[in-house]
C-alpha cells in the first residue's frame, strides 16, 4: 500500500481535527480523514465532541469595554470631531 | 482634547476571506455593507457609530494590546492612539479591507513597537512559537494502543458521544470558560478570537501577524486542551480508564 493510500490511525486523526474543520487538509488527508470516520464510531465521537467545544465557546460572552475607558474614548472623539469642524 | 496627528499603515490591499468556510462562532459583525454605512457616520461625526465600534471591538483591542506591552496603562494608551489614528485616517479608509482588519493592523503595529520601545522584547510571534512549537499531544497518547498492539494507534480508551443540550447548560460553559482562561497567553488569544468572537482564520492571521499555520497549532492545541477539560468534567472514568 502506498503512502498516499494508507489508514488512518485514530492517534493521527485527532492532530488533524481543525485542520480538517478549516478546510485546511490535502485532498488525499481529507479523503483519509473522512474514510477513517466513516469507519470509526470513537473517532466520530471524537470529532463532535470537538466541535461542541466550538459551539459551547461560541456560547460564552465577550467581555464588555470598561465603561471609565469608553468615557475617555467618547470624550477623544469629541475632541476629533470639534478639530475636524474647526479645520 | 488630544489632536494627534499620527502616521498609518496603509490599509491592507484584499479582501476578507468573508466567504470562508467557519463552523460555530458569532456572524461576524461587520459585512462590507454595513463598514461603509459606518465609515460614513464616523466621517459624519455621528458618535453613536463611534460608540458602536469601541463597544463592538474596545475589550478585544486592550487584550490584544495588553500581550504586546508592559502593562495594562500602556495598553490602555496603544488602544486610544488606535482610535485617534483610526478616526484621522477614515477620511482615506478605501473599504479594500475591512474596518476590523484595518483597526487591528493599526493597533498590532502600535502596540508592537510600543512593546519594543519599552523593553518588553516579547512579540506575539515568539509568545505564539511558545505556545505552539513542540510535541505536545492533542489527547494522552496512553489513551491509545501501543506499536505492540494489532492496530496501534486506534483507541484503548474511547471518547463518548456528549449529550447536546448538556454543553450549552451554565455549569458546563463555566467549565469551557474556566479552561480557556488556564490556557498559555497565546493559545488563549487564539481560541478567544476564533471561537469565542467568531473572527475568521485570515483575521486572526492578519491581526496577530502570525503565519496560518501558527494560528491553526495554536488554535489546535487550546481546543484540544478545552476538550480534555469537558471530558474530565462530563466523563471524568474515560479520562482515568486509559491511565
Amino acid at each position: 500500500m502506498s503512502l498516499f493510500t494508507r489508514e488512518m490511525a485514530c492517534q493521527e486523526l485527532v492532530e488533524l481535527v481543525t485542520a480538517y474543520f478549516d478546510g485546511g487538509l490535502s485532498r488525499a488527508d481529507r479523503r483519509r480523514f473522512r474514510a477513517h470516520i466513516g469507519g470509526c464510531d470513537h473517532c466520530t465521537a471524537y470529532v463532535e465532541q470537538m466541535r461542541l467545544v466550538i459551539e459551547g465557546a461560541g456560547r460564552l460572552t465577550e467581555d464588555d469595554i470598561d465603561p471609565a475607558a469608553r468615557e475617555e474614548l467618547i470624550n477623544a472623539f469629541r475632541g476629533w470631531k470639534e478639530g475636524r469642524a474647526a479645520g | 482634547m488630544t489632536s494627534l496627528t499620527l502616521a498609518l499603515p496603509q490599509p491592507l490591499n484584499r479582501q476578507d476571506a468573508g466567504s470562508m468556510p467557519r463552523l460555530g462562532g458569532k456572524a461576524s459583525s461587520t459585512t462590507a455593507d454595513s463598514d461603509a454605512a459606518l465609515v460614513g457616520r464616523l466621517r459624519a461625526g455621528d458618535e453613536s457609530a463611534f460608540a458602536e465600534l469601541i463597544e463592538s471591538y474596545g475589550a478585544t483591542m486592550l487584550r490584544v494590546a495588553q500581550m504586546y506591552v508592559k502593562d495594562r496603562a500602556s495598553a490602555e494608551e496603544v488602544v486610544q492612539e488606535t482610535w485617534l489614528a483610526v478616526l484621522n485616517g477614515i477620511d482615506r479608509f478605501e473599504g479594500r479591507s475591512s474596518l476590523k482588519t484595518w483597526l487591528f493592523r493599526i493597533l498590532t503595529n502600535r502596540a508592537k513597537t510600543k512593546g519594543e520601545r519599552d523593553g518588553r522584547t516579547v512579540p506575539f510571534s515568539s509568545l505564539a512559537a511558545k505556545g505552539g512549537e513542540g510535541d505536545e499531544p492533542s489527547v494522552d497518547p496512553d489513551r491509545f494502543l501501543g506499536p505492540d498492539s494489532s492496530t496501534p494507534g486506534a483507541w484503548a480508551a474511547p471518547p463518548r458521544a456528549w449529550p447536546e443540550d448538556k454543553i450549552l447548560e451554565r455549569e458546563t460553559l463555566g467549565v469551557i470558560q474556566m479552561a480557556i482562561e488556564d490556557l498559555p497567553d497565546a493559545q488563549r488569544e487564539v481560541i478567544r478570537l476564533r471561537d469565542v468572537e467568531g473572527w475568521t482564520p485570515m483575521e486572526v492571521t492578519d491581526a496577530l501577524e502570525i503565519t496560518d499555520g501558527n494560528q491553526r497549532v495554536l488554535l489546535h492545541r487550546a481546543r484540544s486542551k478545552v476538550r480534555a477539560a469537558l471530558e474530565t468534567y462530563l466523563d471524568p472514568d474515560v479520562v482515568g480508564g486509559g491511565a
